[in-house]
């Protein structure tokens, strides 16, 4: 498994994590070991627009687009989630991967604090193998945007924070979440147990 | 369901060692810091707070090394304050696993410390811890530095206010005077920054009873750190949790 490195802020809690939850996980700023895989997983932390500039610098947003028409597994966790749409309302004209239909758009809480950070609660809409036994499950959140899938059939959790948002998005070979596994303890221990168990084809 | 409010395990490192006093003395030792984290992970903690409580006064680096071994073994969001000086220690931290870094000293003496880290890194990662004592002349409450051994006769609402500005992301509200006495927490210091402030308020000091959590939260506070009553046995954060609910907060 390859957990694509391009200088997010969060690589080294998320191996941490993969690691404790058993993946055998290389952190690889090499394309080809990406394309290689046989699941990946990308992090992500900041601003969608530094995201997606460091992914181009390295030659990784062809590897990622590799990775997810590849049918390979392939997990995006928060800013790693946001960049597999088609833009964001934070980099305007910034092209994200677009392997998702639909856009990244602004948390409005209205009378409550921006960024949404700490706890909050998963509501499962769709059933998914990687988040199997995690509905309404707390998880840990810090963000100011969240994804708005464009088809229904993408949306596979929400969360409500003065209004409900998308909270994890998926299809096929492709699962996202808007929230940090790697800092919710159990819950994010168990997700992360989940895909592997996936990529391995146990699901 | 809204936002759970946070039960913060705080853990002083001295050398290595998690140490706990009262009123910023008498210190006596609680064990190792990455081992009691990941105790307090596995026990429902929803933050951890690691300070270095000598690093200010002995002006050096808070540990990096102490991040990164947390990083192997604690899957919450952790902090790690105590003598970061600059935004160069700040980048260390944060790429050694530690999710926010707290400013106190040091913001006080170069407040654009706030304001670069919370350019370079997110206002998400810059945590402002205050160690403020009641002024003996008449309301309100004075910011203390290195650990409250110095008085800078500066307002602490005041202070508050101009790091928000600057980008700080939340507070650290120390209360010297409640500070290891498990009495409860300075309830009228959270109300003062609830109601001049618009970030979110970490309450510190004084908890020996979930109740004094509980008062805490509908003082006004989003998070209650709290450190003996959890190093010495007498409430797991389950415990505390558990009670909580009961009381109508909502916990994690």
């Amino acid at each position: 498994m390859s957990l694509v490195d391009y200088g997010a802020g969060n690589t080294l809690s998320v191996t941490r994590a993969l690691r404790k939850a058993g993946a055998d996980v290389e952190l690889t700023p090499d394309p080809d070991r990406v394309a290689r895989a046989d699941a990946v997983v990308l992090p992500g932390v900041g601003a969608f627009g530094d995201c997606m500039r460091k992914l181009r610098e390295r030659g990784m947003d062809e590897a990622c687009l590799d990775a997810c028409r590849s049918g390979k597994p392939f997990l995006g966790v928060c800013v790693g989630l946001q960049v597999l749409f088609e833009g964001s309302e934070e980099s305007p004209g910034v092209a994200g991967l677009g392997v998702l239909p639909g856009r990244v758009v602004r948390l409005r809480a209205k009378g409550l604090k921006v960024p949404h950070m700490g706890w909050n609660h998963l509501d499962i809409v769709r059933e998914h193998p990687v988040l199997a036994g995690l509905d309404g499950e707390a998880f840990y959140f810090v963000h100011s945007y969240h994804p708005a899938p464009r088809e229904e059939r993408d949306l596979l959790g929400t969360a409500e924070y003065g209004g409900r948002f998308c909270a994890a998005a998926g299809r096929e070979n492709l699962v996202a979440v808007q929230f940090h596994p790697e800092k919710s303890s159990r819950a994010g221990l168990r997700l992360y147990e989940n895909f592997l168990d996936w990529a391995r084809g146990d699901g | 369901m809204a936002l759970c409010v946070r039960i913060i395990p705080c853990l002083d490192v001295d050398a290595g060692r998690v140490v706990k006093g009262t009123r910023f003395r008498d210190l006596r030792d609680a064990g190792d810091p990455v081992e009691l984290a990941a105790r307090y992970d596995a026990e429902g903690a929803d933050e951890i707070v690691f300070y270095d409580i000598t690093a200010s006064h002995e002006r050096r680096a808070t540990s990096v090394a102490l991040a990164r071994r947390a990083a192997e073994e604690v899957f919450i969001p952790y902090t790690i304050g105590g003598g970061v000086r600059t935004v160069e220690d700040m980048r260390a931290m944060l790429r050694s696993g530690a999710d926010k870094v707290s400013v106190n000293t040091a913001a006080v003496k170069n407040p654009d410390l706030i304001s670069e880290g919370a350019e370079r890194f997110g206002s998400q990662c810059v945590v402002l811890s205050v160690d403020v004592k009641r002024r003996e002349d008449g309301p309100g409450w004075e910011v203390y530095l290195n650990g409250g051994r110095v008085n800078t006769g500066r307002d602490a609402l005041e202070w508050l206010v101009e790091g928000e500005r600057r980008g700080a992301g939340e507070y650290v509200l120390n209360s010297m005077d409640a500070d290891g006495t498990e009495t409860g927490y300075d309830l009228e210091l959270i109300s003062a920054v609830a109601e001049h402030t618009n970030l979110p308020v970490i309450a510190s000091g004084g908890a020996g009873h979930p109740d004094h959590m509980v008062a805490a939260v509908e003082a006004g506070a989003d998070a209650v750190l709290a450190a003996s009553i959890f190093h010495f046995g007498e409430w797991s954060i389950a415990e505390v949790k558990a009670w909580m609910k009961k009381a109508g907060i909502p916990v994690r």
